[in-house]
């Protein structure tokens, strides 16, 4: 269906547009360059509306979990809709606010921190499969690409620390230094591990070498990897209970202390689009993307994006669910979990799956 | 050692994280508790303590007697009273006066009173747009009595076997 519709805005919309407003010579690649930009928006624009109704969705969750209801006035011409117009009202509020430069703040950093830590948490969507065709760019380092735009949005977060010329956002961008460098080191084990499994650094490939059924997923192989992969993505987003950049009983508000208006709504933007990055990447690469869990079963074991949907939410429901169970880890435990925890198991698993790998084991290996 | 192991390897699988999870996620489906304020409220006691109210007799006579009991018992200061004499020969209030800004809504002028004159009704959904909104004086206090002379009689009968 979106093939089709997609097809429709091709020939309809583009061609046209192509033809007319450029020179017959660049015709082509004007084309060219105007279907990438319908993709990128038919990506960014449902992320950054998810993005939005997460913020949402947590306040409901957490409510429903503290017993309360959770935002429930705001909606939409005169019906209040069970609040689903809160984040729209958010927004605009957060945009018409002044941002205030502390005296003293860089201003070139101060401006371009949060662009910094929102920037590449969007970029990394560029390489995410959505089904079998529906990738923007299909390229064999895909791994490599997602972990290193993830590994970027910590410079959002110091140089705002930095630039910010106050004492409590200087610590929480150290803590979340030192955190990332903690947790990066697992993170990257794990994905490893992936692809030891996988044989292939092409996100695509990773999920079609896990076709087959809910067993034949890389979770149930690379378990331990998949638990520390997820946790270490929780860490890796400043999530409670790995919240201490932001530590808001001990430093305020971290990194951000310092921003406003919309400036502050961007770092938020970004910790929630960093969320839906983990939880994307999560289901791709131990619960099979795109894939059934009950392919076999015809109908309902097509594979499709509803699927991918469905895992993705999962695991975003996981984050919220987390938030309002645990509480923060001591600096000192967080250390010793990402340390003395994580990346020795991930260290003995990448043994095992190599083992599991050269043995052929079945019924993921052989 | 045996105890050591089992600790390790119950905090290796998450054990008590687990658990955990599972009493939030019982809470997640736990009927909510929230009171929706404008079309829900809770109960209210008999005895809520909320905006004043200066009660008359059914004949339409004002109780209080200018005794000056309140006032001197409001630990706030709140209550001021000037009193003198009527042609009949009895002694009333020229100017009874609560500074709601200054009242903690402790009771304790109702209770003092000897004729149940002062009382405190379950109005509580009140504002001031300005300070002198919350400066309540006699006319205003009467008012609330009138209009509130209902609801303040039935409290007190209900509450009458416990004073």
């Amino acid at each position: 269906m979106i093939e089709s519709i997609y097809e429709m805005i091709r020939s309809y919309l583009l061609q046209p547009a192509a033809h007319f407003l450029v020179p017959a010579t660049f015709e082509s690649e004007a084309l060219y360059t105007l279907e990438v930009l319908v993709k990128i928006a038919a990506i960014l624009i449902p992320v950054l509306v998810v993005v939005a109704y997460i913020t949402y969705a947590e306040r409901k969750v957490i409510g429903f979990i503290q017993g309360r209801i959770g935002p429930n006035r705001v909606g939409f011409f005169g019906f209040s809709l069970w609040g689903l117009g809160q984040p729209i009202a958010d927004a605009v509020k957060l945009i018409f606010k002044e941002i205030i430069v502390p005296s003293g703040a860089n201003k070139f950093l101060f401006v371009i921190a949060p662009i910094l830590s929102l920037a590449p948490s969007l970029a990394a969507w560029a390489v995410i499969p959505f089904s079998e065709n529906l990738v923007l760019a299909d390229i064999n380092a895909g791994l490599l690409y997602i972990l290193a735009l993830t590994s970027l949005a910590v410079y959002g977060v110091i140089i705002a620390g930095w630039a910010s010329n106050s004492k409590y956002a200087f610590l929480g961008a150290m803590r979340s230094a030192a955190q990332i460098v903690a947790y990066e080191i697992a993170m990257g084990f794990a994905l490893v591990g992936v692809l030891i499994a996988a044989g292939s650094l092409n996100l695509g490939n990773i999920v079609m070498a896990q076709d087959g059924s809910i067993f034949h997923w890389f979770w149930l192989p690379l378990f331990p990897l998949f638990l520390v992969y997820f946790i270490s993505g929780v860490a890796e987003t400043n999530r409670a209970p790995f919240d201490v950049a932001e530590g808001e009983s001990e430093i305020v508000a971290g990194f951000h202390v310092e921003y406003g208006g919309m400036a502050f709504s961007i770092f938020f933007m970004a910790e929630y689009a960093n969320m839906i990055m983990i939880a994307v990447l999560t289901s791709i690469m131990f619960c099979g993307g795109w894939l059934s869990p009950f392919q076999g079963i015809p109908l309902i074991g097509e594979p499709s994006l509803f699927w991918l949907l469905l895992k993705i939410s999962f695991f975003m429901f996981l984050f919220l669910w987390f938030r309002a169970t645990f509480p923060r880890y001591r600096y000192d435990q967080i250390m010793r979990l990402g340390w003395k925890v994580f990346i020795p198991i991930t260290i003995v698993w990448l043994v095992v799956a190599a083992v599991l790998v050269v043995a052929d084991v079945p019924p993921w290996f052989n | 050692m045996i105890e050591t192991t089992k600790q390790y390897l119950q905090s290796l699988m998450l054990w008590e994280l687990l658990k955990g999870l599972q009493l939030t996620g019982r809470y997640l489906f736990k009927r909510k508790i929230t009171v929706q304020y404008p079309e829900e409220k809770t109960p209210q006691s008999a005895r809520f303590r909320g905006l004043h109210a200066l009660r008359r007799y059914p004949n339409g006579e004002e109780r209080c007697i200018a005794c000056k009991l309140c006032e001197a018992v409001c630990p706030a200061l709140a209550i001021t009273i000037d009193s003198e004499q009527r042609e009949d020969g009895t002694r009333r209030t020229t100017r009874y006066d609560i500074d709601l800004s200054k009242c903690i809504f402790c009771g304790f002028c109702e209770e003092s009173c000897p004729v149940d004159s002062i009382v405190e009704t379950r109005i509580f959904e009140y504002h001031g747009e300005k300070r002198s909104d919350l400066l309540m004086d006699k006319q205003r206090l009467l008012e609330v009595g009138d209009m509130a002379e209902a609801q303040i009689a039935e409290d007190r009968a209900s509450d009458a076997m416990f004073r």
